[in-house]
């Protein structure tokens, strides 16, 4: 039991709101609320994680700010989501660590590897096109081994914290059909929309759907560019393919088309974040949203630099500094931004076995 | 006065769903519009930001709207409600003109959501805006944008003048010097006055001091007692207005929809004495709740507490403030201040005169009491099942329903029933023309939404001549 001022207001905000309805055409938040009377943590947690903060039922509300109410359901819940990531998340310390100091947390992080990597590089100088030139096949292949362990433990443990707290049961036991529906209503954003085809009221009470546009672009990129990763892995691995491939190969394709996403996505999102109303934002975040950007920004900006850099002696300074934002990209998923996605769909998931849908 | 003067061809006065679809009407025929809302900024738009719903005529489904709604049933429905306290050429008018209201609010960015939770019955007659009225308002307020049309925010008219029946400038209060605007036409779009504390205790007496008033605090009544000075028509009763029962812990305005609280069907409700005082179980709480302001305006202390045992928690619309709760009727006396010994008197007698029958409160059970002086006809279960819960009620006023005559063009009509050229009324400030008395779901924005466009089509239409 957390009993926090969030989870206070929280609830004084969704009895105010399960008494007026008037937002329940907007996202899938409000017809879960009318499926209850009262609000317990558990019904909070899992509300706060089906909202995106979209801002509409801010702006379309009457009890908003001025009004006595102060009704704020996008803030209330961003900060509750907040709350959320860090009571699941695993091992309970980390969160805090780099909640606070998102921007430093990464900033050292990356330091540090590129410190490691200079230490262990072989790289004398001179020109080459080979990765492994510059840094041991066996450090990389270590350094991304470990982390992508570490990372794939602390997210897995940290979601199924999440699940379990919302009484889901295990996801062996759900109806697909539920849960297909929850991977799709995530994977296209479904409620990103406001319930209507003009978009949600992002950045600002104008409806729009750029924000859906540079979330795709955002999301499907980073997916493109780590199947780029993983087909380079298979054919290192499985095929004996050794990099550096062509530009015309599959694992190049990926990752060049991921990271034009990749690019263009994150400066959307961010430059839409800084137009938004800061109403909707959470009260503080601690620039957690904007460091996950950036550093999805830094990594498809280091790794187009390889390209540009390519047979000349900048590449091995450009590759130690690539793989380090990539390695801090990593290290703190599951701290950071990046988990909103798999609280999302869990929430989506509960939201389809409700309705049934 | 500084005469900061500029010649308009429309000026609207109110900020409200009636004022901006004149505005955005007129503005489309050609006009130079400008918009005065008395209200700043974060409180435009009136009570038309805390509306849900419009109820259009319609043949066959259209959006969200299943079935036909047609005008003769439209008309009964309306007849019912105002006992026959309407204007039959206007209403009809109305009723006709509302069947293009969905399309046009579509037309200008506002969209439309089936009606879900506890508000399905609606589903045939009433279209429900999404997100609400100020999601409609925010639509209307960024097409006059657009358009180009001049919005003024803490723009409240103290003075209209005139040269016989012709309007010639509004005078705004403003700081240091009162601003004035002429304009070729007038649109008079301000609502009524059930804010003006003062003028609803000039009609019903001190006991308007224990009202509270569900929407904004700015429809104080100006431009219509102005445009009564000025020679308008008074049309309808002063005392007639839109008043329900709300929590009484709500706030004096702007308490808006939340403060409802819906299960007078399911309990009784008793007077500051302890005494029922009217059928609680008449008819269908949404076909009756507009009459229950009206109940407890009349009993002591303007207050009436509806009492329920726990069959009934969950069974209705979850309201705002949570209950008064106690195990038994006579704690709960205690707790909300009535004298214990009557108030377990009125449950007991209450309870051992319900009949046996079976509750469906889905329907007319009549399931009843007999041999009270005010028996219940519906859905009458014992009290019998701790723990108990009350709510406190207090009147709440919506809307009133005291205009000023308008023809069919919405000029506005002089007390010798002549019409003035370049005066048009919309919305609240003329609603009286149709709706006498009683109340139909939905109405109010049909109204202002129809006559807004009539209002704004005509006044474009004379300004350009
Ligand atoms: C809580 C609530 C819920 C409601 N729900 C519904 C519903 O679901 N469906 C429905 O049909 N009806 C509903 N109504 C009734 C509906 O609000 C009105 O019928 C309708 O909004 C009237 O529109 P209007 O433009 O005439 O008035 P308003 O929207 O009230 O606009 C009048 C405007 O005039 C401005 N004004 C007042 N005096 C001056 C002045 N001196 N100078 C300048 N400006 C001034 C005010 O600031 C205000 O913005 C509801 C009302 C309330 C209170
Ligand atoms: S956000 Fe405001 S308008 Fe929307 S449901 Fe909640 S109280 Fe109502
Ligand atoms: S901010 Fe958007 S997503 Fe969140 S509850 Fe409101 S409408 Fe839904």
């Amino acid at each position: 039991m957390r009993s926090s001022e969030t989870l206070i207001e929280a609830e004084r905000v969704m009895t105010i709101c399960n008494a007026c309805r008037y937002c329940e055409g907007h996202c899938a938040v409000f017809p879960a609320m009318e499926k209850r009377l009262a609000f317990a943590e558990m019904d909070l947690d899992y509300l706060a994680n089906l909202c995106h903060s979209c801002g509409s039922c801010y702006h379309h509300c009457q009890y908003a700010d001025p009004h006595e109410f102060q009704i704020n359901v996008p803030r209330t819940f961003a900060d509750l989501r907040l709350e959320t990531y860090a009571a699941f998340s695993f091992p309970s310390f980390m969160a805090p660590v780099l909640r606070n100091n998102t921007n430093w947390a990464a900033l050292s992080v990356i330091v540090g590897f590129v410190v490691i990597f200079t230490l262990t590089s072989n790289w004398t100088g001179g020109v080459t096109d080979n990765f492994y030139d510059i840094l041991p096949h066996k450090t990389m292949a270590g350094a991304f081994g470990t982390v992508g362990a570490l990372v794939v433990l602390a997210l897995t443990l940290g979601v199924s914290r999440y699940w379990r707290s919302l009484d889901l049961p295990s996801p062996f036991s759900l109806d697909w059909k539920h849960v297909r529906s929850g991977i799709k209503d995530a994977l296209s954003l479904k409620y990103l929309g406001g319930g209507t085809a003009d978009g949600c009221t992002y950045p600002t009470e104008t409806p729009s759907n750029v924000r859906r546009l540079f979330h795709h672009l955002t999301f499907y990129g980073f997916l493109l560019c780590f199947a780029a990763t993983s087909v380079g892995t298979v054919y290192h691995y499985s095929l004996g393919w050794v990099a550096p491939y062509s530009v015309f190969s599959l694992p190049k394709f990926l990752g060049i088309t991921g990271g034009i996403g990749l690019l263009v996505g994150p400066i959307g999102l961010l430059w839409l974040n800084h137009r938004a109303d800061d109403q909707t934002k959470p009260t503080a975040d601690g620039g957690m949203n904007r460091t996950f950007l950036i550093l999805l920004l830094l990594t498809s900006l280091t790794g187009m630099a390889l390209l540009l850099v390519k047979q000349s002696p900048y590449l091995a300074p450009a590759l130690i500094v690539h793989l380090s934002v990539v390695l801090a990209l990593f290290l703190t998923l599951p701290y950071g931004k990046f988990v909103h996605g798999f609280y999302r769909l869990v929430a989506l998931i509960k939201y389809a076995t409700e309705i049934d849908r | 006065m500084t005469p900061k003067t500029r010649k308009l061809d429309t000026l609207i006065i109110g900020g409200g769903h009636a004022g901006l679809t004149a505005a955005i009407t007129a503005a489309e025929a050609g006009a130079r519009v400008c918009v005065l809302e008395g209200a700043p900024k974060s409180h435009r738009a009136g009570n038309s930001r805390h509306t849900r719903n419009l109820r259009p005529m319609h043949q066959g489904p259209i959006l969200s709207l299943t079935g036909t709604y047609g005008e003769d049933e439209y008309w009964d429905d309306l007849l019912r409600v105002t006992d026959g306290q309407t204007n039959e050429t206007l209403a009809r008018l109305t009723i006709r003109e509302s069947a293009q209201s969905v399309a046009w609010l579509y037309r200008h960015g506002v969209h439309f959501q089936p009606p879900l939770g506890g508000t399905l019955h609606l589903g045939r007659t009433n279209a429900f805006f999404l997100g609400g009225g100020k999601a409609l308002m925010n639509a209307l307020y960024r097409e006059a944008g657009r358009l180009g049309i001049e919005v003024h925010y803490n723009a409240e008219v103290i003075d209209l003048k005139f040269d016989g029946k012709r309007f010639e400038e509004a005078v705004v209060k403003a700081e240091p010097d009162n601003r004035s605007f002429q304009a070729k036409t007038l649109v008079a779009a301000a609502g009524g006055f059930e804010s003006n504390i003062e003028w609803l205790k000039e009609i019903w007496g001190a006991v308007a001091d224990n009202f509270l008033i569900r929407g904004t605090p700015y429809n104080r009544g100006e431009v219509l007692k102005l445009l009564h000075a000025r020679g308008g028509q008074q049309v309808g009763d002063p005392k007639q207005c839109h008043a329900v029962a709300i929590d009484g812990r709500a706030p004096k305005f702007d308490g808006g929809i939340v403060t409802r609280v819906d299960c007078v069907s399911l309990g009784i409700v008793v007077n500051d004495n302890a005494s029922r005082f009217y059928d609680e179980g008449e008819d269908f709480w949404p076909k009756r709740y507009a009459i229950w302001g009206r109940l407890v305006a009349q009993q002591p202390n303007q207050i009436g507490h509806v009492i329920i045992d726990s069959k009934s928690i969950g069974a209705f619309m979850p309201p705002v403030f949570p209950p008064i709760v106690a195990d038994t009727i006579g704690d709960l006396a205690r707790r909300i201040g009535l004298d214990e010994t009557q108030l377990v008197k009125t449950v007991n007698r209450f309870n051992a005169a319900v009949q046996p029958g079976t509750f469906d409160h889905t329907e007319l059970d009549g399931c009843k009491t007999q041999g009270l002086e005010i028996n219940k006809t519906n859905w009458a279960r014992p009290l019998d099942q701790p723990p108990f819960s009350a709510y406190s009620l207090k009147p709440g006023i919506t809307f009133t329903y005291l205009g000023v005559g308008v023809n069919e063009k919405a000029q506005m009509l002089m007390a010798t029933g002549e019409p003035s050229d370049n005066v048009f009324a919309a919305g609240e400030i003329m609603a009286g023309n149709v709706l006498g008395k009683g109340y139909l779901a939905g109405i109010g924005m049909t109204i202002g939404g129809v006559f807004g466009q009539i209002a704004g089509r005509e006044a474009a239409q004379y300004a350009l001549k």
